[in-house]
């Protein structure tokens, strides 16, 4: 029945954001990813669940270009960008996060936003300093409003807290005119009070981003997605709609570990 | 809309004055006066010979501090463009000697280094941390025993003799007062221009580039491009103190850009501290003093370990070199003063 469903995903016509085609990655004899089949509309808000293992982090370093898959092909708004190095690929608009925050710690936070807005210019050599009135500072200045951190402009990112680090983390990806982002686990180690904040940043995002969003928080993962996938053991073995996802005893059996509720 | 902008650019260049600060200005006038007060030798083999290996550390702090690169071979790239001006000016080796004018020599013997520099970054930029220092040391060990060896460019062991700086607007830049005014004119150019450029977008990026290469590639840039082009900036201010050096010593040869040269700058940016700039100035004048002045105290027999101990109490007090030392003492002193006050 699962099956069937994604067939008719996979038939429908439309401009995609993301196509998958039998991706797989090996790492010598452990198969990490195998014959992972992904259609993503442009705008599209997904979750990809899974419990630790299953091939998340992997399915996200195979598309942003850390590492090339074992096979597969992988298209970016129609473009096959399965060959194209990590930065290429961040230039045509994909965007993504960390599980565990990559940040410059050396550096401000306003400065941050402003070197992953100009990471898509052309002006990514500039010998000058960026005057007051640049454009990529004024929208650093705008992404650091969207995410809250307008107080904090000025910090050392080494100096943040554990949550404002995990919302540069969000505003890093946000920057630069994105068309799809990747967000793996944003919720981690946030308290509820940032999770809210989080929930709310993600739906706030302009409709015509789309997302996969790797969360184990299935309330912030419910919330702020309108279809699933859920992984075990490098495959797609479910999507569904929040709620069918929710109520698949499989589902429930796997991930949550019985039954639930 | 003009008027704003007017109000803004003297704010700016208030602050900027301000940022300056009376150490920098009293420090710059003290430079500046300082052939009033010393001699021949003070000015060139102290004053200019510091100020030439600053310039090699500042090469080499750019490249370390900011980018995390720690290069063993800014020497060798000095090495190229004092070689440079000896084959495409004048020299008395009878070998090459194209007798270009300065103005032609000097620009294409700091591009020459620069372009070396770039080459070099761009073997060892595929390494991090000790491998980048062992590849760094590899390739100037490497140039030292081709040079050594290659009589046809290099002329061999014996090198280049002869080299003089020009004489041109009726100054003979030989002379030690023009010669020291010209290491501090480039000196303080260099200083300058990456002060400023540290916080360019170009700055910025390698410095991030230090932190998180990862994640700047996940946020659109070439990573090794940024690095190389670090490396080619380096290169033009190591290129500019190799053209100083070799008009300094009025020869080049393979013992210019030997392994001790190499380590010597390395010390001298470890010494001086590689947070900021002035650091490499620092400790190049500790070290030309030390190598100048320890024979008269303890003899020739034992110089070098008065200079070894010097540099072991150094980095043991103060593992980011004197820099890091001034950044101890600078709370107590503002303290004291305090405590002096009205």
């Amino acid at each position: 029945m699962t099956e069937s469903f994604a067939a008719n995903r996979l038939q429908s016509t439309g401009a995609y954001a993301l196509e998958l085609d039998g991706v797989a990655r090996h790492f010598g004899a452990l198969v990490a990813l195998s014959g992972i089949n992904m259609r993503i509309a442009a705008g599209e808000r997904r979750a990809v669940l899974g419990s630790n293992g299953a091939g998340k982090t992997t399915l996200f370093n195979a598309v942003t270009g850390d590492f090339l898959p074992t096979a597969g092909r992988i298209r970016f708004f129609g473009e096959d960008i399965t060959d194209l190095p990590p930065h290429e690929r961040i230039r045509r608009g994909l965007r993504r996060t960390y599980q565990i925050s990559q940040l410059f710690k050396g550096l401000s936070v306003r400065d941050s936003i402003f070197l992953a807005c100009r990471g898509v210019s052309r002006r990514r050599f500039s010998l000058l300093r960026p005057a007051a009135a640049d454009v990529n500072m004024a929208q650093a200045e705008s992404i650091l409003n969207a995410v809250h951190l307008e107080t904090h402009r000025d910090t050392l990112v080494a100096t943040l807290s554990h949550g404002q680090q995990r919302q540069l983390e969000i505003a890093l990806a946000l920057a630069g005119a994105p068309r799809f982002i990747l967000f793996d686990e944003p919720a981690a180690g946030l308290s509820p009070t940032e999770r809210r904040d989080l929930v709310a940043i993600l739906n706030a995002l302009p409709k015509h981003i789309g997302y996969i969003i790797i969360e184990h928080d299935l309330d912030v993962a419910l919330r702020v997605s309108e279809y699933v996938s859920m992984m075990h053991n490098g495959r797609l073995f479910k999507e569904g709609t929040p709620q069918e996802i929710e109520a698949d005893p499989e589902v429930q059996e796997i991930y949550l570990g019985g039954k639930h509720g | 809309m003009s008027l704003t902008l007017a109000a803004d650019s003297t704010t700016s260049q208030q602050n900027w004055l301000e940022k300056l600060g009376p150490g920098q200005i009293i420090l710059a006038v003290a430079l500046a006066l300082y052939p009033l007060a010393a001699s021949d030798f003070f000015l060139t083999q102290i004053g200019g010979y510091s100020l030439i290996f600053g310039m090699l550390g500042l090469s080499l702090m750019m490249l370390a501090g900011y980018g995390g690169m720690v290069s063993l071979a800014q020497i060798t790239v000095a090495g190229i463009a004092a070689y440079a001006i000896a084959i495409l000016g004048n020299n008395n080796s009878n070998i090459l000697g194209f007798g270009w004018p300065w103005w032609l020599a000097v620009p294409f013997a700091v591009l020459a280094a620069a372009l070396a520099s770039a080459l070099i970054g761009w073997i060892s930029v595929r390494t991090e941390g000790i491998y980048t220092i062992m590849i760094t040391l590899a390739i100037a060990t490497a140039t030292y025993y081709f040079a050594q060896q290659n009589y046809a460019i290099f002329n061999g062991h014996s090198g280049y003799t002869g080299i003089r700086a020009p004489v041109f607007w009726g100054v003979n830049w030989r002379d030690p007062r023009p010669f020291y005014y010209l290491c501090l004119g480039s000196a303080v150019l260099s200083y300058a221009a990456i002060l400023y450029g540290a916080r360019s977008t170009f700055g910025m990026t390698v410095q991030a580039i230090r932190d998180n290469p990862r994640r700047m590639r996940a946020l659109g840039y070439h990573v090794t491009a940024h690095k190389v082009f670090a490396w080619f900036l380096a290169g033009l201010v190591g290129g500019l103190a190799g053209v100083l050096l070799v008009w300094f010593n009025g020869r080049v040869s393979p013992g210019t850009i030997g392994v001790d040269a190499a380590i010597d700058v390395l010390i001298i940016a470890v010494i001086g501290g590689l947070r900021h700039p002035i650091g490499p100035f620092l400790g190049a004048l500790v070290v030309v003093l030390m190598q100048t002045f320890a024979i008269d105290i303890v003899g020739a027999e034992r110089f070098n370990t008065l200079i070894g101990l010097v540099f072991l109490v150094i980095v043991f007090v103060s593992p980011d070199g004197i820099l890091g030392l001034w950044e101890k003492i600078k709370p107590h002193l503002t303290q004291e003063s305090l405590r002096s006050g009205p």
